[in-house]
């Protein structure tokens, strides 16, 4: 396959960035997405010119550490997988690509496709955890959960914190990546003792980090690699209110 | 140097509790005195990091990803082990202890190993008070499944993403450490060298990834928590930034390297698709409970499958070859990892292969859809068929899998006493960096459980004893030996930055690769391991002339990031050649062509090889001196591994 790629390049955060169109030339179907950028960095660094940078490492869809806006979709074209999940052969011979990186006011450009998500790893210090020490806690099996809970906690729990749902939020909002941790310990009954003072803490430190807020557009449901639902939030904004409101009770 | 492993005194199942006692404490006043770095934030570092700082100690973490949350142990998937018995089928600390020195062909220490064992269960009451969504059944207790190289369910996992929620309920605790001030975190940074005063470690030298400052940090002790160093192969199941340099330029200030041959070709992976391919993907071991692992009965039928004249499909039952399951007739399909490596490469040297290639065999869930269903199939495994869909586009519930082996965790690392202390003192390695637990091959689900358990359990009891023998008094930044191992930091960096050549860094790690895998792979003669070490050193030489690092330092530079790994990389490469060198008999994944039985199995030479191979670094360009430290065998029989 022939192609031609539109890259956003941003030397560093206080440089302002461009589009430069490379060609693409001879790329296998069978290549993933991020191997493509690699034989064209390759290309790149063989004439002495800077390569692209953008950042990945699990390569299996995992780490949450690839990101990429292709097409004017965040992660690519393709339903439910990351970038690094996606291959070639969803693209067709001869196009024109589009490569930017999220765009957020609260994910500030680093360099080239590159994002500082920091206030993500922010907003789990406020509050994503159980407050339990190593050592002296009960039996596994001493917690009973039904299995359908159980479940549905991970299902939120799968969350990668990619940011997928921000650079897809016309709001750059962060709510379901916060509602999913949110859900996943409210769902849970090692998560109970701390549960509205968490959402509260959680939600006020994502508002400190600038992120926008949700009007339901549902846009981060739909681009989500992980298919995390929108009823997190929902469930998330129970608890918010319920923290607000109704001190005494939470 | 005499290694003294310091294995307590006592029976075995003593050892542990006992050593506990011995072991000094720092007073609660006291411990907000000590500073301590950790390096690396997977399942050992997150873990450690944030039980340390419970403790009281102030801790400085550090990770060259994003985020901690994006360490390795990210992406295991099928499960941990724990000697909980919860299934009644005859488990205990006892068996879990024997199946993995049996597991790792009995090449690790029993006292470790022991150890590993009984914190087993303290891991798996651990993660679920975090919140860590395990798999249960509908009476709300915990499911377990099993795994290869055990005869009893103990695998507690997450639907295939174990890793992903253990290293998610490490990375919260680390989280409420740092909320709580007791963690400092820096996120894109890489430890570029240890520094040492009067011997003792006190602190590293990192690089910003982001400004490219060289930073300097003062500590009274250091964990080395940075993972198994497979991607000397270029291609291995190890993320893309997983590298030895930590590890390595430890080992250049005095720790001893460990066992550096020993390395676990995992035999479910996707194969090769082309020379573009830029790391593997695991299908995880699990699939091996329901998946059936086969060839076509005969070259002629594997060859019509690789012209594309006929199907897997269309093969009747009598036309195949279910090799495991004929050569192993009691551990079937679960035999471990090393055994079942070996034979699909056996069927692919006969000509039996599969897919275009020829490099694959098969991995079939017919059997499992016709006796389960589809959907309880999707249940168990959806994510690994989605993933195997996305990357071949081929509907594993519809035909079977293709798979082949892949370079996949270093048993090998770091030598580390019973207290995982290196022999710098004050430097210890933990999770996949030391070398300690697995021997010559580790039992599938054993690296989360070992990972969190020196991060949990041990490391919280064991450091406390050497931060009191050397007392709070704080560490001098100001010490020469800072200044100097910056300087020494910065002017490789320069040195790096000045090469200007033809060749790209991936080109020389691609061609390190092929060299590691063709002569130090799954099959290693001394002929093709004194060829290799001739490639490799031509190799360096040839990247310290040739290579093109572009930019400058003061810089976000993916260029000279990799061209640090890569060349340290090599490094390692040619000390895993000399130790698969001396290593003359086969034993767990180091398979040696001279020593094998009259069936073809791995033969193991106990007389000679009973110990742990501990390399001394000697100097730029020097060979290493090899120290041994003899492994000793109380309480089980050494036997030859049979799984038939």
């Amino acid at each position: 396959m022939n192609l031609t790629l539109k890259v956003w390049r941003q030397p560093n955060g206080n440089t302002k960035g461009t589009f430069v169109t490379y060609p693409a030339p001879g790329i296998s179907p069978d290549m993933s997405f991020l191997e493509m950028l690699d034989v064209v960095n390759e290309g790149l660094v063989k004439k002495g010119e800077d390569p692209i940078h953008f950042d990945h490492d699990c390569r299996e869809g995992i780490c949450g550490m690839c990101s990429l806006h292709i097409n004017g979709r965040p992660h690519g074209p393709k339903q439910a997988i990351t970038t690094c999940q996606l291959h070639m052969r969803s693209f067709h011979d001869g196009e024109t690509i589009v490569i930017e990186p999220w765009r957020a006011s609260a994910f500030p450009v680093i360099k080239d496709l590159a994002v500082d998500r920091s206030a993500f790893d922010r907003i789990q210090h406020a509050g994503g955890f159980v407050s339990v020490n190593t050592g002296g806690v009960p039996d596994a099996n001493a917690i009973a959960i039904p299995k359908p809970v159980a479940d549905e906690a991970f299902n939120s729990a799968t969350c990668i914190g990619c940011g997928a749902c921000v650079a897809a939020c016309k709001n750059a909002s962060a709510m379901l990546f916060v509602s999913a941790k949110v859900s996943q310990l409210a769902l849970l009954p090692q998560g109970q003792p701390e549960r509205y003072q968490r959402a509260q803490a959680m939600v006020n430190q994502m508002d400190t980090e600038g992120f926008g807020s949700c009007t339901n557009t549902g846009a981060c449901e739909a681009e989500c690699p992980k298919e995390i639902k929108i009823t997190n939030i929902a469930r998330m904004n129970r608890d918010y209110f319920t923290a607000n409101f109704f001190k005494d009770e939470a | 140097m005499k290694l003294d492993a310091k294995i307590p005194e006592g029976p075995l199942a003593e050892k542990w509790s006992k050593h506990k006692f011995n072991l000094k404490l720092v007073n609660p006043a006291n411990k907000r005195k000590y500073t301590v770095i950790v390096v690396g934030t997977g399942l050992a570092g997150s873990s450690a990091a944030a039980s340390l700082a419970e403790l009281g100690y102030n801790v400085k973490a550090f990770c060259y990803q994003d985020s901690p949350r994006r360490a390795h142990s990210i992406a295991a998937q099928g499960g941990i082990n724990a000697a909980k018995n919860y299934r009644n089928d005859g488990d205990s600390v006892e068996r879990l202890f024997y199946d993995t020195i049996k597991g790792g062909d009995y090449r690790s220490r029993e006292g470790n190993v022991y150890r590993l064992a009984e914190v087993s269960v303290n891991i798996i009451d651990q993660c679920v008070a975090q919140g860590v969504p395990f798999a249960r059944e509908y009476g709300g207790l915990l499911d377990n499944r099993s795994f290869g190289g055990a005869q009893v369910s103990r695998t507690f996992y997450a639907r295939g993403q174990t890793g992903q929620q253990l290293l998610l309920g490490a990375y919260s605790a680390l989280n409420r450490q740092i909320h709580e001030g007791k963690v400092e975190m820096f996120s894109r940074h890489e430890m570029l060298d240890v520094v040492t005063v009067d011997g003792k470690a006190q602190g590293i030298i990192a690089r910003n990834l982001v400004t490219g400052e060289i930073e300097t940090h003062a500590a009274h002790a250091v964990l080395l928590c940075t993972g198994g160093y497979g991607n000397v192969y270029y291609l291995s199941t190890n993320a893309m930034g997983c590298n030895v340099t930590a590890a390595w330029r430890a080992h250049k200030r005095g720790a001893f390297f460990s066992n550096p041959c020993f390395t676990q070709i995992h035999p479910t992976c996707i194969p090769v698709s082309g020379d573009h391919q830029s790391k593997l993907t695991l299908m995880s071991e699990s699939l091996r409970n329901d998946g059936r692992v086969w060839v076509p009965k005969t070259k002629e039928l594997a060859a019509q499958i690789r012209d594309g004249k006929i199907k897997a499909t269309d093969l009747k039952e009598d036309e195949r070859d279910y090799f495991l399951e004929r050569k192993y007739p009691s551990f079937g399909n679960l035999v471990p990892r090393d055994v079942a490596s070996r034979n699909a490469k056996e069927m692919v040297d006969e000509g039996k292969g599969v897919g275009t290639s020829g490099v694959a065999v098969y991995l079939d869930f017919a059997d499992a859809i016709s006796r389960l269903g589809e959907d309880a199939v999707r249940a168990k495994y959806g994510n690994l068929f989605d993933m195997y869909y996305q990357i071949t586009d081929e509907n594993p519930y519809k035909q079977p899998m293709r798979i082949y082996p892949a370079v996949h965790y270093t048993m090998g690392g770091l030598w580390v006493d019973y207290n995982l202390q290196t022999t710098v003192p004050g430097l210890y390695a933990l999770g996949e960096a030391n070398f300690s637990d697995h021997g010559a091959n580790r039992l599938g689900a054993s690296a989360l459980m070992q990972g969190l358990a020196d991060g949990y359990f041990v490391i919280p009891y064991t450091l406390g004893d050497y931060l009191a023998t050397i007392g709070p008094k704080a560490i001098d930044i100001k010490h020469p030996a800072f200044t100097e191992t910056k300087k020494a930091v910065e002017e490789r960096l320069q040195k790096l930055l000045s090469l200007k050549g033809n060749k790209t860094v991936d080109e020389y790690h691609r061609e390190l690769g092929k060299i590691m895998w063709e002569y130090c792979g799954m099959s290693r003669s001394e002929e093709g391991l004194k060829k290799a070490k001739k490639l490799i050193q031509d190799l360096k030489s040839d990247f310290w002339k040739n290579a093109i690092v572009l930019g400058s330092n003061e810089e976000f530079n993916m260029s000279l990031e990799k061209a640090g790994r890569v060349a340290d990389f090599i490094e390692l490469g040619e000390l895993m050649i000399d130790d698969a060198l001396d290593r003359n008999e086969s034993c767990g994944g180091h398979f040696r062509v001279e020593s094998q039985t009259e069936e073809g199995e791995a033969l193991r030479d106990d007389e000679k090889f009973a110990y742990v191979a501990a390399w001394q670094y000697t100097g730029e360009n020097k060979p290493e001196a090899l120290h041994k430290e003899d492994l000793k065998f109380e309480n089980v029989k050494l036997s030859q591994r049979s799984y038939k």
